[in-house]
């Protein structure tokens, strides 16, 4: 149970539907959503290579801080290029971002 | 309970200085953005410029000489490696500079500070990704050069094709930074640590990691997650849309520094640590570096809008970097590295040429806007044909011995039937980037709709100038700067 | 084994409590007067139709993301924290550095107008 496979296999699961959640969904929010759910997919291993193989006790636990910080500035770049999406084209819907083609 | 040591690093303050120049004159031209009423509009344009030549005049002060070593607790790498790609970043960051001066006085809303001060924090983030020797600071320049990207590439806030690209570069570019984590995650997972020396230390010592899944996950998932910034063929969607919405000076920007930073990546993260691995990756990386230069070109050649046939062409171009990536050997590396540099100077130029040709509000970019081109404006012609030339491979540019040093070196590792392909899809490129010379110089001038030529500032003649003759110079001599390659990647910790 | 987790337990009970505890408190507290007019779902006009949300100005969004990005940055300062005395001038100083960078984008914010809230 209390075992690195348990949480390897948990983050395998999360980073999964993640990546489900960016190629299957249309909503911009819920692409949002699902990557900053691959992000934590990964914060997860570290957290989980840490506590169980690494000699070294923080490394693990530095990185996922600092990828947390990472997220929240990723989130908050996306939620503003949404926004002006938003402004003009007064959807949220990526197949209406489609004036580019090729 | 685990009591933990500190210990203060000794830190060499001299190796980040260019990256301290460009954060201070980042912040001060912010500042200087919104206190209008102090400064003069176009203060903020010149600031970075100056912030951006005084990084580049530290990069040169204080060099490199001696060993290889790190500082900061092994974060930051001093090298030549470090030396040679700082030096690239920064002349990107002030020809990027120089070119948008101009390009600002179309666009009103790129003149402001928020523009340059992402501008120069892009080039932290890609100094510090060529410098890093920790996956945790690679990972944070990493996310600090795309993120200032995402915003810049959203610049145009009254184009919808602008936000557009924007959004497709931000969900694109996150979902590859996500796998790039994901990988590196394993890479701590099967080695233990996340500092490249102790890296290919481990690796070198138990080579039966080798065959440890948790290895082979991690390169794949860095080389998608890599690959995604260096626009290589299937995690390329995102390079034409996001080109060609993007403002042309940005464009320039993205595409020679972010992927000078991103190759530096490469060779950093795998080509280094992962180099015993090299027989379980030699035929994916085989049949990504044949499509992506085929995909690149065979697009290129039916594209009218000569932003989006850029784009393809520099899909393409990362096909014979990644050449060198698979031949592997020190001088294989150096061509590469010769051939970022070659790149950055014809491709800014290219970019810097289309991007100075706008009227107010408005851009021509389509190809046959350039007819009559050459004659209407001979030395713009002349340059912008110097820099099609070049990227076509043409001797006597720097293009062309760019290719020539990858291409024998992947014949010299065996290659012979990749160069066989990149040969064909060099001649292949040939057609499409001459038609733009042709319809400069041997097209009638439409009447309606002819290209005039706004203002030019004396910035971007510098610019233009600069990335012409250094494409040239690096074409007829470029024996100084293949061995000044060579020596920055003999000295790669 | 399991009994190293009892104090995330006694945090996730002790949270619950609060949050129920004050619900229950401002019921008992807060002055009620119902009255027949003041529990009809709508109170002037037309009974309401339609979709029940509607949108959210963009102030509020403007608002959630500088919250977002200036919050976060405190995941930082805690390491610092714990560490204090041990990085003593050094982690000072860098500390201040970085607080001074948060400053100027906070001065950028305040000067661009983003936190006027009309």
């Amino acid at each position: 149970m209390n075992s690195l496979s348990t949480y390897l296999l948990i983050s395998a699961l999360l980073f999964s539907m993640g990546l489900l959640g960016i190629l299957q969904r249309r909503n911009l929010i819920g692409m949002l959503i699902s990557v900053e759910l691959l992000l934590n997919a990964a914060n997860l291993n570290f957290m989980a290579f840490n506590r169980f193989l690494a000699h070294d006790p923080v490394t693990g636990q530095v990185i996922t801080l600092f990828v947390m910080g990472l997220a929240a500035a990723e989130a908050a770049i996306g939620l503003s290029i949404i926004l002006a999406l938003y402004r003009k084209m007064h959807s949220i819907n990526i197949e209406a971002a489609q004036k580019m083609k090729g | 309970m685990v009591t933990f040591k500190v210990i203060l690093p000794a830190n060499d303050y001299m190796a980040v200085l260019p990256q301290i120049v460009l954060v201070s004159t980042a912040l001060l031209v912010l500042m200087m953005g919104v206190f209008k009423k102090l400064v003069n509009a176009s203060a903020p344009g010149f600031t970075a410029l100056a912030g951006s030549l005084l990084a580049l005049g530290c990069v040169l002060f204080v060099g490199h000489h001696g060993a290889p070593s790190s500082t900061f607790g092994g974060m930051v790498l001093v090298d030549g490696f470090s030396f040679f790609l700082s030096l690239v970043i920064c002349i990107i960051i002030a020809l990027t500079i120089l070119v948008s001066l101009n390009y600002g006085n179309f666009f009103n809303c790129m003149r402001t500070g928020e523009y340059y001060s992402l501008l120069l924090m892009a080039g932290v983030g890609m100094i510090f990704m060529a410098t890093a020797g920790n996956l945790i600071l690679l990972f944070v320049a990493l996310e600090t050069m795309s993120i200032s990207i995402y915003a810049l590439t959203g610049f145009h806030k009254k184009q919808l094709k602008s936000s557009e690209a924007a959004l497709k570069y931000f969900l694109l570019g996150a979902f590859g930074s996500a796998f790039l984590l994901y990988g590196f995650a394993f890479i701590y997972g099967a080695t233990g640590s996340l500092d490249i020396i102790k890296i290919a230390g481990f690796i070198k010592t138990h080579p039966q990691m080798l065959n440890m899944k948790f290895l082979v996950a991690a390169f794949v998932l860095t080389i998608a997650g890599i690959g995604f910034k260096i626009s290589m063929v299937p995690f390329h969607m995102w390079t034409p849309d996001t080109y060609e919405g993007a403002p042309t000076s940005v464009t320039g920007f993205m595409a020679t520094g972010v992927k000078a930073a991103a190759f530096a990546a490469l060779i950093r993260v795998i080509l280094v640590p992962l180099a015993p691995m090299q027989h379980s990756w030699v035929t994916i990386m085989w049949i990504a570096a044949f499509l992506t230069m085929t995909v690149g070109n065979i697009i290129a050649l039916v594209q009218d809008n000569i932003k989006r046939m850029l784009a393809y062409s520099s899909i393409a171009h990362a096909g014979y970097i990644l050449l060198g990536f698979l031949a592997g050997t020190g001088l294989a590396q150096a061509g590469m590295l010769y051939y970022l540099m070659v790149y950055a100077f014809m491709n800014i130029g290219a970019f810097g040429v289309v991007a100075l040709l706008c009227k107010k509000g408005e851009e021509y970019t389509s190809i046959s806007d350039f007819a009559g081109l050459g004659f209407k404006y001979p030395l713009l012609g002349l340059v912008m044909s110097v820099f099609l030339f070049s990227l076509a491979g043409i001797p006597p540019t720097g293009g062309f011995m760019g290719k020539f040093y990858l291409f024998t070196q992947a014949l010299r590792s065996g290659y012979v039937w990749l160069v066989v392909a990149a040969g064909v899809n060099s001649v292949i490129s040939i057609y499409y980037y001459l038609r733009v010379v042709v319809v400069m110089y041997f097209s009638p001038q439409a009447s309606e709709n002819s290209i005039v030529l706004g203002s030019v500032s004396p910035g971007i003649v510098i610019a233009l100038a600069t990335a012409a003759t250094a494409v040239l110079v690096m074409g007829i001599f470029p024996s100084y700067f293949f061995s000044l390659a060579g020596n920055s990647i003999f000295s790669l910790m | 084994m399991l009994a190293v987790y009892l104090p995330i337990l006694y945090m996730i009970i002790l949270a619950l409590l609060f949050g129920a505890g004050t619900v229950f408190l401002s019921h008992l507290l807060g002055p009620a007067r119902p009255f027949k007019v003041k529990t009809q779902s709508y109170e002037c006009g037309i009974p309401s139709e339609g979709a029940h949300y509607a949108q959210t100005p963009v102030k509020f969004y403007v608002t959630a993301l500088l919250f977002l990005v200036f919050d976060l940055e405190c995941v930082f300062l805690y390491p610092w924290a714990v560490y204090y005395r041990r990085l003593g001038a050094f982690g000072l100083a860098e500390m201040l550095i970085f607080l001074l960078i948060l400053v100027v984008s906070y001065v950028y914010v305040w000067k661009k107008g983003a936190l006027e809230w009309d």
